[in-house]
């Protein structure tokens, strides 16, 4: 079952990309490293230019959207000479499992750099069973 | 068409979209390389400017502004920095790793003489903003024709 509903969220993800945004701004794809510890999944994306304001996460279903909007800040009467790298929004969706506790999800944002705490629920957090021995 | 080989993509059906993003992008690709062959690959800069001075911007999210070293000569500007990854504890494990880590020193430069003493650079989240003055020997000297 787990696998179908996978499955399904895949392609709902494929049309969301395919949605064009109002704003005439070009929407990168922010580097992200996952990491699951203990009792949460940690997602740290790099979004330079975007403040704690500027943040935009949602989560609808089983995506969690992470939505960055830069503002585009250009210097004054100067020409730009050399261009290695665009400005613009910064977006990624997940697909997550029905592993996490929705309710306490938690962002902070440092330095450019995004981090979202996707605390694991109860039920599924490692249990020890205790072996009995038979009487 | 050297370059089939590596889109490899019919499999999934020929959506036009996809592929012309695709040529874009690797035009790119090979564009860049000539691009600016003087200059390492990161961090990323732009370079603003005029007579007077100028401004250069890069994009290193995720440092303190204390470990951020700057230093000017001449024309040149170098910045230095670095950030580590993030420490996992036994147990913990990484699901996906595509964030930068390392050290990186990036040298620009400038078409002008720069005023070191003037050179100021500001941090905020995650862009660095360094604005680089034009050293006053540097400048364009106006000169009066007298009339005889």
């Amino acid at each position: 079952m787990a696998d179908k509903a996978k499955e399904i969220q895949k392609k709902e993800t494929d049309s969301v990309e395919r949605v064009e945004h109002t704003r005439a701004t070009q929407v990168y794809t922010p580097d992200v490293d996952i990491i699951e510890r203990e009792d949460c999944i940690v997602v740290t994306a790099d979004m330079p230019g975007v403040d704690e304001n500027a943040i935009d996460i949602t989560l609808e279903k089983n995506v969690l959207t992470l939505y960055g909007k830069v503002d585009i800040d250009l210097p004054e009467r100067l020409k730009l000479l050399h261009a290695e790298y665009g400005i613009g929004d910064y977006k990624r969706v997940f697909t997550l499992s029905g592993e996490i506790d929705r309710d306490k999800i938690d962002a902070t944002v440092k330095n450019g750099v995004l981090k979202v705490l996707l605390p694991k629920a109860e039920a599924v957090k490692t249990r020890k069973i205790e072996v009995r021995a038979e009487v | 068409m050297l370059w089939t080989e590596g889109f490899g993509t019919f499999r999934r059906g020929i959506d036009p979209w996809t592929q012309l993003q695709r040529i874009e992008n690797e035009m790119n690709r090979v564009l860049s390389r000539y691009a600016s062959p003087s200059m390492s690959e990161f961090p990323a800069v732009n370079i603003w400017a005029n007579g007077d001075h100028a401004v250069v911007t890069t994009e290193i999210p995720g440092i303190d502004s204390d470990k951020i070293d700057i230093s000017v000569v001449g024309k040149t500007l170098v910045i230095r920095g670095g950030r580590e990854p993030e420490v996992i504890k036994e147990g913990e494990s990484y699901h996906r790793w595509e964030r930068w880590y390392g050290q990186f020193a990036k040298s620009v430069e400038l078409p002008f003489q720069i005023d070191p003493g003037k050179v100021e650079a500001k941090f905020a989240k995650g862009v660095l903003t360094i604005t680089l003055p034009r050293a006053e020997a540097d400048k364009p000297k106006k000169i009066t024709v007298k009339s005889e």
